[in-house]
């Protein structure tokens, strides 16, 4: 599949952006975080800006922007549809928790309700982004239950990598983010290895026979059109097999090893070199993920493609 | 309506693998009557020079079937099928993709797309090209503005491509009635279904090309004798071709 900017910054920041919430909104009113009025604005206008860009960014995929408003309609059958709504019903919550905090100081009672629903729509939103990719039946590489988990799994690092940075930032620590950080870094790592050696070892049920009905061994011998069309620039992608492994490596390294060791050091340093170290495993890390959803993109195989020479999708 | 429900009419093709020729002659009158009919235009960039594009409905591909008695080269049509399940139709956010329920064809609402391409994508057949003029979805509408089209003699309410080929390997009709010729015909012939395991339950059906006669195993041709030993010299070999003129 082609890899579109957009969409791969889209679900990069947006994933980090909702990871920061959701843990925020946790973190918050249980005094799990600096309670000042200054960090809550801080903290909720990065997580805000990484939501709202990668939206925007987002609606730049498409090919009639000014009509992106339509995509809140079809909910009852469209991931696309729910994620949209999702997002936006993410705001409502978000604004009452944020006014609360920023403008009065308030982290109790309707406030608390607020922290909890928008951590609890932050988390289904993401879902619901995963849901569009893995709800495509003809692409294998993304029709799994692993796409879900990484998604979810990748945003909750990236939200904690960035929690962690703004914490310590801030001159305060929280030992349980640094804990949560080095665990989601982990999971996200031992996820995103699943996936790649289920996509690896395994592959769609269609093949080029199936895809014409034709039996006996089909091979294919001369396409419709002498150059590219739309079928193939955006589903015939191909990246090669040495690439893949390459990128694979700087992903693995920017996106989980170098964080790794970046929140480790910040953890037994101290003042501003270890506020440092975190705020760059954030940014290693983000780095990392797009990366790695670059390669999301890149290394899934279409079903189309087996009317053009694939004999396996 | 991403929802849908799926009525007893089905319209759709039926294409003849077996007497498909290959000459392209339904793609290239698909384009000239779709290009001013219901989703038009459909664009051309450049189509003289090295880097031409454009969106087609109808696309002939070209394989080779070895089935261990006989090889042979099979010319494959494929336009949109009109799945009784699409994805397509699902997966769109706006409501722009729809399935009729009166006949079941799928089309766009070229004024709500927005052009997410998430259908194009759900698609397995590659069926949906993308308009990058329009900034819209674009696909097959079983000549809608034809078959129901009162100017037109009765013969001719078929969508183009059947109403040109010339190998008559394409048949148009109602698949959800078992009594249509079409249907009568995919029972005869034995018509199949496109990825029948990713469960989209296509109307379209494809015919699979007769048995051929397979090869005789050592079957070495008889020679010729030859008719005269091509040994005289220049000047007789000249006389030769002068008399037998
Ligand atoms: S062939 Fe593709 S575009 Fe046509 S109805 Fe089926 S899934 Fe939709
Ligand atoms: S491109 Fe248009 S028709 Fe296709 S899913 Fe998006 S809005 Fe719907």
């Amino acid at each position: 599949m082609h890899p579109a900017f957009s969409v791969i910054f889209f679900t990069t920041a947006s994933g980090a952006g909702y990871g920061l919430l959701a843990l925020t909104g946790i973190g918050a009113p249980f005094g799990l975080i600096p309670a000042d009025r200054g960090f809550g604005f801080t903290v909720l206008a990065l997580a805000l800006a990484l939501i709202t860009l990668g939206l925007l960014s987002s609606t730049a995929h498409l090919g009639r922007p000014e009509r992106a408003w339509r995509a809140f309609s079809q909910w009852r059958t469209s991931w696309l549809s729910r994620e949209g709504l999702l997002s936006l019903g993410t705001y409502a919550p978000t604004a009452v928790f944020g006014i609360g905090w920023v403008f009065f100081g308030r982290l109790d009672g309707v406030f608390t309700l607020a922290a909890l629903a928008l951590a609890v729509l932050a988390a289904i939103t993401v879902y619901c982004t995963a849901m569009i990719y893995a709800s495509l039946k003809p692409i294998h590489a993304w029709r799994n239950a692993w796409v879900p988990r990484v998604y979810l799994v990748l945003s909750l690092m990236s939200g904690a990598l960035w929690l962690n940075a703004l914490v310590q930032l801030w001159g305060a620590s929280a030992s349980w983010l640094t804990i949560l950080a080095l665990l989601s870094i982990v999971a996200g790592a031992w996820t995103k290895e699943r996936y790649w050696t289920f996509i690896d070892t395994t592959q769609g049920p269609s093949t080029v026979e199936t895809a014409t009905g034709l039996r006996g061994t089909v091979s294919f011998l001369d396409g419709p059109h002498t150059e590219a069309n739309y079928l193939l620039r955006e589903m015939g992608y191909r990246i090669a097999r040495k690439h893949s492994v390459k990128l694979r490596r700087i992903a693995l390294a920017l996106g989980f090893a170098l964080p790794l060791v970046l929140t480790l050091l910040s953890a037994v340093a101290a003042g501003p070199a270890a506020a440092f170290a975190a705020l760059l495993a954030a940014l290693s890390a983000m780095l990392g993920i797009l990366v790695e959803r670059w390669l999301f993109f890149a290394e899934a195989k279409h079903t189309v493609t087996l009317y053009y020479g694939a004999t396996t999708a | 309506m991403t929802s849908y429900t799926v009525g007893e009419k089905k319209l759709g093709l039926v294409i003849d693998l077996d007497t498909c020729v290959g000459c392209h002659a339904c793609a290239v009158n698909c384009k000239e009557w779709n290009t001013g009919g219901h989703s038009a235009p459909l664009p051309d960039r450049d189509p003289y020079g090295a880097d031409v594009t454009g969106v087609w409905f109808n696309r002939i591909h070209t394989f080779e079937v070895d089935d261990g008695e006989c090889g042979r080269t099979v010319h494959f049509p494929k336009s949109c099928l009109h799945c009784e399940q699409p994805a397509c139709v699902e997966v769109c956010p706006t409501g722009a993709s729809y399935k009729r329920t009166e006949d079941g064809i799928v089309l766009v609402n070229a004024d709500t797309c927005i052009g997410c391409k998430l259908c194009s994508w759900a698609c397995p057949y590659g069926a949906r090209e993308f308009d990058d003029d329009a900034g819209v979805m674009k696909k097959c509408t079983l000549c809608i503005d034809r078959i129901y089209n009162e100017n037109l003699e009765e013969v001719d309410r078929v969508p183009a491509c059947v109403a040109t080929c010339p190998a008559s390997a394409r048949h148009f009709g109602d698949l959800g009635d078992p009594g249509s010729a079409v249907s009568r015909l995919v029972a005869e012939r034995g018509g199949h279904d496109l990825m029948p395991e990713l469960g989209y339950k296509p109307v379209n059906k494809y015919l699979p090309p007769r048995a051929g006669r397979a090869r005789q195993a050592a079957e070495t041709p008889e020679r010729l004798e030859a008719v005269a030993a091509d040994t005289g010299s220049l000047f007789l070999r000249w006389i030769d071709r002068a008399l037998s003129r």
